[in-house]
């Protein structure tokens, strides 16, 4: 079924009667060519482009819960593509295209909304820093504008610009980056697949992995075992466990991120914000929640909820940024499991295993990937060679000392 | 949630600075390959369950401390001081 404004409409009048589920709920097979573990956006949209691009739909997905539970449906739904180091780049340069052509593509509406991002700065050397990082965005081909005080005073008049600790210098606008529709985009990705012929299987987790030979064969899972020649790894926070059923330990460390959503407000923000120095973020989602986030919590975990100490450091942030929503109830606060690695990039790659692929580590950033993660690891799964943007995500990268290290800090993994 | 310091007692998540898996107590010998290093420093079992893992009392004693506890339930099972538990596993 096509989606349209049409359809809309005569739907509307004859009582949307005629709305069919978006995708089929199949048994799985016995085998298939592919199998990709982990049903959220990466896996889903890693089947779409297989299926898409390489004509490959003998395919499945499995999924130990649904659709989209997981870290595509748990995040504060940024898109842009504001990175300096050359190998994170291009690849984000290229999500960002996929992004702008997707609803297109899929027939779905993500509500993708380039409402435009800034990034504060609150010192000379700050600014510099931003200049240089606004240049090789230029470079790359994305857009950057470098703002003053006035500049960002006049985007954002409702900012504390004379704040003592961090006075505001200006921005780094990036006017193509904003939001989207973070579960539309899983749903949008999972009916693409549906159409081409990809089997999405839910409620049907995987508790082994085959190998023979040094070639993988297929997998166990709770709905019985499915051969495969292929199987890619796709599951986020859980990858060190998925991992470990075919013998490999990851450069992967799970940790909390919050998130948080006031109650509905009228239309106050129109950007999505950036105050580094807080590690704070916001944007207003379209039913006028205010959504916003911190930094890690710092310690490994699996709990999916975090703990209040950065539930206060981020409300202060927040405060310290825009004291105007000081008023604002906070409606829900959630955690989600991000596969952090070393260096705070990720992983899409080979696994030594042959058949075997991999696609982790995305740190808090994965969201914003989604298309082109999904991309280059079909690229990687049809072709057995990584795509040339998507080249330097190599799994024994931290070994080689080939780090893509955006942040500066150090490969090591309390320090991302 | 909070850790109890075998020196300080009970105290506040806030006070402890984490630093990882205590893998970190399992340095490969001098001359160890550069594979060893590799496993030691960026490999991790990550595990979903019971967890050891290593923080430090920053804003209290000042000791490096061994914790056992849960990554699921955020269950803290025992705190121990790494000195003693070092020295069990041979190193000085």
């Amino acid at each position: 079924m096509r989606y349209s404004g049409f359809k809309v409409f005569t739907e509307g009048l004859f009582g949307n009667k005629g709305w069919k589920p978006a995708w089929r709920d199949p048994a799985p097979k016995a085998e298939y060519d592919a199998i990709i573990i982990g049903g959220g956006g990466h896996g889903l949209s890693t089947a779409y482009y297989l299926a898409k691009n390489h004509g490959l739909t003998n395919i499945a997905v499995l999924e130990k819960g649904y659709l989209g539970g997981g870290n595509v449906g748990r995040n504060t739904t940024i898109v842009r593509a504001n990175y300096f180091l050359p190998g994170n780049s291009e690849f984000y340069s290229h999500s960002l295209k996929l992004w702008e052509g997707l609803e297109a593509d899929l027939n779905y509406n993500v509500m993708h909304s380039q409402r435009g991002l800034i990034n504060l700065f609150h010192s000379d050397g700050q600014r510099d820093a931003f200049a240089r990082r606004g240049n090789a965005m230029v470079n790359q081909g994305d857009d950057a504008e470098l703002l003053d005080r006035d500049g960002v005073r006049a985007l954002l008049p409702y900012l504390d610009f004379e704040q003592t600790r961090f006075p505001i210098y200006g921005g780094l606008l990036h006017r193509r980056g904003g939001t989207a529709r973070h579960d539309a985009v899983a749903w949008g990705y999972a009916r693409g697949a549906d159409q081409r012929g990809v089997d999405l299987i839910q409620n049907c987790e995987v508790t082994g992995i085959d190998v023979e030979n040094g070639r993988v064969t297929g997998v166990q899972t709770t709905r019985g075992a499915i051969r495969a020649k292929k199987v890619g790894i796709v599951v986020a926070g859980r990858s060190s466990q998925v991992a470990a059923m075919a013998g490999l330990r990851l450069p992967i460390e799970s940790h909390i991120l919050q998130a948080f959503v006031t109650e509905g407000l009228k239309p106050v923000i129109d950007h999505v914000i950036s105050f580094g120095m807080g590690h704070f973020y916001i944007s207003q989602s379209d039913k006028g929640g205010l959504v916003f986030g911190g930094d890690l919590d710092f310690y490994a975990s699996y709990a999916a909820r975090g703990n209040l100490p950065m539930v206060e450091h981020v409300m202060e942030a927040g405060m310290t940024l825009m004291p105007m929503i000081g008023r604002a109830k906070v409606l829900r606060s959630w955690g989600g499991i991000m596969d952090m690695s070393p260096d705070g990039s990720p992983v899409i790659d080979r696994t030594g295993i042959d058949g075997l692929y991999i696609d982790c580590g995305w740190n808090y950033g994965g969201f914003k990937a989604v298309p082109a993660s999904g991309w280059c690891m079909a690229h990687l799964m049809a072709t057995d060679q990584p795509h040339e943007v998507a080249r330097r995500f190599t799994l024994n990268r931290f070994a080689t000392g080939d780090l893509l290290d955006e942040e500066g800090t150090g490969s090591q993994h309390n320090l991302h | 949630m909070r850790l109890t310091c075998p020196l300080c007692g009970e105290r506040d998540r806030r006070e402890f600075y984490y630093y990882g898996s205590d893998d970190y107590l399992r340095r490969p010998a001098e001359g160890a390959p550069a594979a060893a290093w590799d496993d030691y420093l960026h490999n991790r079992d990550n595990p979903a369950g019971e967890t050891r893992d290593l923080w430090y009392h920053e804003a209290g004693c000042g000791q490096w401390l061994a914790v056992t506890r849960n990554t699921v339930t955020h269950a803290v099972l025992a705190v121990d001081l790494v000195a003693p538990v070092a020295q069990k596993r041979g190193r000085k």
